[in-house]
C-alpha cells in the first residue's frame, strides 16, 4: 500500500514549519504504511558546505571518533551533526565523493543516506510517528520535503528498504507502488556506473532517474521517460535541490492528491493527510492526472 | 435534524447511529461536520433519510447505500457509493476512482469531475457526472446508465455488456466493442429524466450515445489465435 506526502513551499514564513506540518501528514498516513517511516528534508545549506547524511545500527561505536577519523582520511574539516542513528557530516562539496569513498573503509557497516547541499534524509522501521519522534522531525526548517510510510512488498522491513532513496546528490524519490522490470533495470544501470545499494525496486526508479539526468535530461524530461521505461505501478514524489515532482504510471490505480495555495504546492495519497494544512478549505485540489508530469521549482 | 461532529466522535459512533434507522426511522435528517477526509463515512444505509456530509471524504462514502439522499458538500475518495443498490448519492466536488463501482441501482450524481474506472462494473446504477471522466470508466459495464456533461477519457466502456453511455463532450477512444450507438427517442426520454433528476443543465440532444457491439458475446472461431 504505502503512503506518500510531500510539501513544497512558496511562503518562507512557512519555512521553520515544513517539519512540523510534514510530520503530521506523515503520521496520518501511518494505515497506510506501519512498516517504515522516513522523511527527506531540503533544509538550508551548511555555511557553503554540503552534507552526507550517514545512518549506523552501531551508532556510538560508529560514529564516537567518525568526524576525526574522516578529516584525517580526506584532509580536510568535517563537521558531524548526530541524529539518534543519523549523522551529518559536513565538509566542503568536492570532498563528497572522496569521503563516500573514504567511508566505504573507515565504517564498512554504515550506510549513506544522501549526499548534497540541503538534502537529508532519515528513515528507520517502526511506526512514522516513533521514527519522526526520534529524530525530532517536527523541528527541522526547510523549503521542501518529503515523505514516506511504507507496507513492504518488493523487498524486506529494514532501514535500507525505507524510504525516501537517494541515488544522486540532492535528489530523492519516494513510490506507492511496485516494478515488475526492477530487476533488469538494476542490472542496466549497474552497467553504465549507476549507485544501487539494495535489492529494492524502489531504489531502481530513483536511479533511473538520477542516470536520465546525468545524461542530460531534466528531472521534468527524465519523468517524462520513467512512464515508457518503467515497467508496474507507481506514483512517484521527487526532489531536487529547489525542486518538487510528481508522475503517475498510465494506470494510475494507486491513489494521489494535490494541493495548491499561493502558500504551499502539497502531495498526499489520500485527502486526509492534507486537511491540517493553513487554508485546505479554499486551495486548489486535484488528482493528478495519470502519465501527467507536475513540476514545481523555486 | 440530527448534528454529529465526525472528528469529536468517531466514525463507528457515526455508522451504528444511521444505520439504526434501518430498523426504525426515528430522525430522518442529519448532518455530519468535520469529516476531514474520513474513510466509509454513512455506510450501509438502509432507509429513507438525508444525510448533509459538510466536508470532503476519503475511501467509500456511501458505499452500499440504500433508499437514502447522502449529499457530500465536498470531494470524495475512490470508491463512494460503491455497490449502492437505491437511494441517491450527491457529490458536490470531485469523485476519485472508481466512482459508482458495482452499483446495482440509485442515481450518483456527481457536480464535479469523477477519474478513472467510474462505473466500472455497473449494474444497473444511474451515474451522472458534470464535468469530465478519466480512462476505463465503465469497464465492464452491465446495465444501468452513465452520463457525462464532459469529456471521457481513454477505453470509454470496454467490454461492456448493455449498459448505455451518454456523453456530452468528446471521447478520447472507446475500449474494446464500445461503439457509438443511434440516439432514438427513447432514449432521449431516459436522458432527459435522468438530466432532470440530476439538475443538470443540458439538453438530451447535445449528447452521443455508446454502447456494446455485442461483438464479445459469444466465442468467434477468428478470435482462437489470441487464446
Amino acid at each position: 500500500m504505502c503512503g506518500i506526502v510531500g510539501l513544497f513551499l512558496k511562503d518562507k514564513s512557512l519555512e521553520p514549519q515544513l517539519g512540523a506540518m510534514l510530520t503530521d501528514m506523515l503520521i496520518t498516513m501511518t494505515d497506510r504504511g506501519p512498516d517504515s517511516a522516513g522523511i527527506a528534508i531540503y533544509g538550508s545549506d551548511a555555511d557553503g558546505n554540503s552534507k552526507l547524511t550517514v545512518q549506523s545500527d552501531n551508532a556510538d561505536a560508529d560514529f564516537a571518533t567518525l568526524a576525526d577519523d574522516l578529516s584525517e582520511a580526506i584532509n580536510t574539516k568535517v563537521e558531524l551533526r548526530r541524529n539518534d542513528t543519523h549523522a551529518i557530516l559536513e565538509m566542503p562539496h568536492d570532498k563528497l565523493e572522496e569521503a563516500r569513498e573514504a567511508l566505504a573503509t573507515l565504517r564498512a557497516g554504515m550506510r549513506i543516506m544522501s549526499a548534497g547541499d540541503v538534502i537529508e534524509i532519515y528513515k528507520e522501521v517502526g511506526l512514522p510517528k516513533d521514527v519522526a519522534a526520534r529524530f525530532d522531525v517536527s523541528g527541522m526548517g526547510g523549503t521542501h520535503g518529503i515523505g514516506h510510510t511504507r507496507m513492504a512488498t518488493e523487498s524486506a522491513v529494514t532501514t535500507e528498504g525505507a524510504h525516501p532513496f537517494s541515488t544522486g546528490t540532492d535528489q530523492c524519490l519516494v513510490h506507492n507502488g511496485s516494478l515488475s522490470n526492477h530487476n533488469s533495470w538494476r542490472r542496466k544501470l549497474k552497467r553504465e556506473g549507476v549507485r544501487i545499494e539494495s535489492m529494492n525496486d524502489t531504489e531502481v526508479g530513483a536511479a533511473y532517474l538520477t542516470w536520465k539526468m546525468q545524461n542530460g535530461a531534466s528531472l521534468g524530461e527524465a519523468l517524462e521517460n520513467s512512464i515508457d521505461d518503467l515497467d508496474g505501478f507507481f506514483n512517484f514524489v521527487v526532489g531536487t535541490k529547489d525542486g518538487f515532482g510528481v508522475v503517475r504510471d498510465p494506470i494510475a490505480c494507486k491513489p494521489a492528491v494535490m494541493a495548491e495555495t499561493d502558500q504551499y504546492v502539497a502531495f498526499g495519497s489520500e485527502y486526509r493527510a492534507l486537511v491540517n494544512l493553513p487554508g485546505i478549505e479554499d486551495a486548489k485540489v486535484w488528482e493528478p492526472e495519470p502519465a501527467t508530469v507536475y513540476f514545481w521549482n523555486h | 435534524m440530527q448534528t454529529y461532529n465526525l472528528e469529536a466522535d468517531g466514525l463507528r459512533g457515526l455508522n451504528t447511529a444511521l444505520q439504526a434507522q434501518n430498523e426504525n426511522v426515528t430522525e430522518e435528517s442529519w448532518e455530519v461536520n468535520n469529516p476531514k477526509g474520513s474513510h466509509a463515512v454513512a455506510v450501509g444505509l438502509n432507509a429513507p433519510i438525508k444525510v448533509t456530509v459538510n466536508g470532503s471524504t476519503g475511501y467509500y462514502c456511501a458505499g452500499m447505500n440504500q433508499q437514502a439522499h447522502v449529499h457530500v458538500k465536498g470531494s470524495v475518495g475512490p470508491g463512494v457509493a460503491e455497490n449502492m443498490m437505491s437511494g441517491v448519492v450527491e457529490v458536490e466536488g470531485d469523485a476519485s476512482q472508481y466512482a459508482g463501482a458495482t452499483g446495482h441501482g440509485g442515481l450518483l450524481n456527481i457536480k464535479g469531475n469523477a477519474s478513472s474506472r467510474c462505473g466500472i462494473s455497473m449494474k444497473g446504477i444511474d451515474i451522472v457526472v458534470h464535468g469530465n471522466i478519466g480512462h476505463m470508466c465503465a469497464f465492464m459495464g452491465q446495465s444501468g446508465n452513465l452520463v457525462v456533461l464532459g469529456d471521457a477519457g481513454d477505453a470509454l466502456g470496454d467490454s461492456c455488456y448493455e449498459a448505455r453511455f451518454f456523453v456530452r463532450g468528446s471521447v478520447k477512444s472507446l475500449g474494446a466493442d464500445c461503439i457509438e450507438k443511434e440516439m432514438r427517442p427513447e432514449h432521449i426520454e431516459i436522458l432527459k429524466d435522468l438530466l432532470e433528476r440530476a439538475g443538470a443543465d443540458a439538453k438530451p440532444e447535445e449528447f452521443k450515445r455508446y454502447g456494446s457491439a455485442r461483438q464479445l458475446y459469444n466465442f468467434d472461431v477468428d478470435n482462437a489465435q489470441a487464446y
